[in-house]
């Protein structure tokens, strides 16, 4: 109890709010990591997804990647770039290694979805005259819209929680109060760091159920 | 001596090195480090593995019962989920760091940390196989006058079994990797290796260690695919 009561006083001290070390900062800097990655990620995944969903190919390839991205650990990933000459890079080597690990949920939840829409309202659209291209855009890419906003979430939240990661090999973002909280061997500062990032975490995972709360019906994928 | 010296610099632990090996060079691959270095590799790798097996199998005794309790009742379904669901966002290095004041840094805390994680997979596999056992087989068993120990632990549990294999397969790859992360608190197995020659630049034992990790998965996944078939034999059979 000692501990939640010296770690909320560490947060409460205005100082460990304001300058280059200080939570606002960090918040930024994760923020920002977060939403390159993601933005950079989906446009990786999602056109590649799409693609193959509407030709219904490459489908063993999507799901295949995805199992495989889960062995592969992102800390000895971030590690192994770092030590590459990307590493000069200042936070090159934490953004590939991110969205390395942020394009199989991506790609495997936007080809599910694509391969799910009715075959029925395909053909109704090819029997309009629809082109590939329209019938991707017009008709299977909107339906399959809440499975691929599903993976976009997963991938967000996902993001969040990793981009902690990048903190351990010097990089910046709200991992850093922990890491930095190790080396002060300050359990209080440590504690505080990773309420932060959980909070953060289920912010965003808080915000994406409410855009779906908010979205049109259609795109909610029950109307 | 300065060119001992000098070869000291570039491999720690290496003295008699002649300077032109590839630990003296700082190769990707380098056969000497797995030569002067092997016993540290085993030390890490048996970690790792402990590390792992140890969450993985609390993780195991903690989720069947939920599962079976959010099963029998209903109510109890959506606490249950959510709870694991919430665990599962808090991200590793957090989870380690929560866990901190309550364990110290030890072992024990990775374990705990990886036990949380792998309750949200194990739950939702275990309680997508309770739930997906048919009605009638469930009534046939009833008829034939089993009671409601009997009939979970001989026919809803098996059952259950391969949604729970697939949930384990998930479990155990996913621990294999977030153990590195325990290298924060020098508990990380094959992590403390990647995170120690991150610090010295020592290529060769990031690469290695990062290697083995992914190997470690692979092989775990592909034993449990095993055992999972070895023990749901009539699945097989009526597949062919």
């Amino acid at each position: 109890m000692k501990t939640i009561a010296d770690a909320w006083d560490w947060l409460a001290d205005a100082s460990h709010w304001a300058g280059d070390d200080g939570i606002w900062h960090r918040l930024a800097q994760h923020l920002v990591l977060t939403v390159v990655c993601l933005v950079v990620s989906c446009l990786i995944a999602l056109p590649i997804a799409l693609v193959l969903g509407h030709l219904g190919k490459g489908g063993a390839l999507a799901v295949n990647i995805s199992n495989v991205g889960r062995a592969v650990p992102t800390f000895a990933v971030l590690v192994l770039l770092l030590l590459t000459p990307l590493g000069q890079y200042g936070e090159g080597p934490t953004v590939v290694a991110l969205v390395l690990f942020a394009v199989p949920p991506l790609l495997t939840n936007a080809y599910v979805g694509m391969r799910g829409v009715d075959r029925g309202v395909v053909q109704a659209a090819r029997g309009m005259g629809m082109t590939g291209k329209q019938m991707l855009l017009r008709v299977e890419a909107p339906l399959a819209l809440p499975m691929i906003m599903n993976g976009v979430r997963i991938a967000a939240v996902q993001l969040v929680a990793t981009a902690t990661i990048a903190a351990l090999a010097g990089g910046g973002g709200l991992g850093r109060i922990i890491t930095a909280g190790f080396n002060l061997a300050s359990t209080p500062q440590v504690v505080a760091g990773a309420f932060l990032v959980a909070v953060f975490a289920l912010l965003v995972e808080g915000l994406f159920e409410i855009a779906e709360r908010f979205a049109p019906s259609w795109a909610r994928g029950s109307g | 001596m300065p060119p001992a010296h000098q070869a000291t610099l570039a491999t720690p632990a290496v003295d008699a090195a002649p300077p032109d090996d590839c630990l003296a060079r700082n190769d990707w691959i380098c056969g000497a480090y797995l030569d002067t270095r092997r016993h540290i590799l085993v030390d890490a790798v048996v970690q790792h593995l402990q590390i792992t097996a140890i969450a993985v199998a609390i993780a195991l005794v903690i989720a069947v019962p939920l599962a079976v309790v959010a099963r029998r009742w209903g109510w109890a379904a959506g606490p249950v989920l959510a709870l694991t669901t919430v665990l599962y966002t808090i991200p590793s290095l957090a989870m380690f760091s929560l866990l901190l004041p309550a364990y110290g840094l030890s072992a024990t805390l990775v374990v705990a940390g990886l036990v949380l994680y792998s309750l949200t997979l194990l739950v939702r596999n275990i309680l997508a196989g309770l739930r997906a056992v048919p009605e009638e087989t469930r009534q046939a068993a009833r008829g034939m006058g089993y009671g409601p120990i009997r009939l979970l632990l001989t026919v809803e549990l098996p059952l259950a079994l391969p949604a729970a294999m697939a949930g384990l397969r998930i479990a155990t790859v996913s621990a294999v990797s977030l153990v590195t992360v325990g290298a924060i608190v020098g508990y990380g197995g094959l992590g403390n290796l990647i995170y120690s020659g991150m610090n010295t630049y020592f290529k060769a034992q990031v690469l290695t260690a990062s290697a083995l990790c992914v190997v470690i998965a692979v092989v775990a996944d592909v034993l449990l695919l095993g055992v999972g078939r070895l023990l749901t034999p009539w699945t097989r059979a009526s597949r062919s």
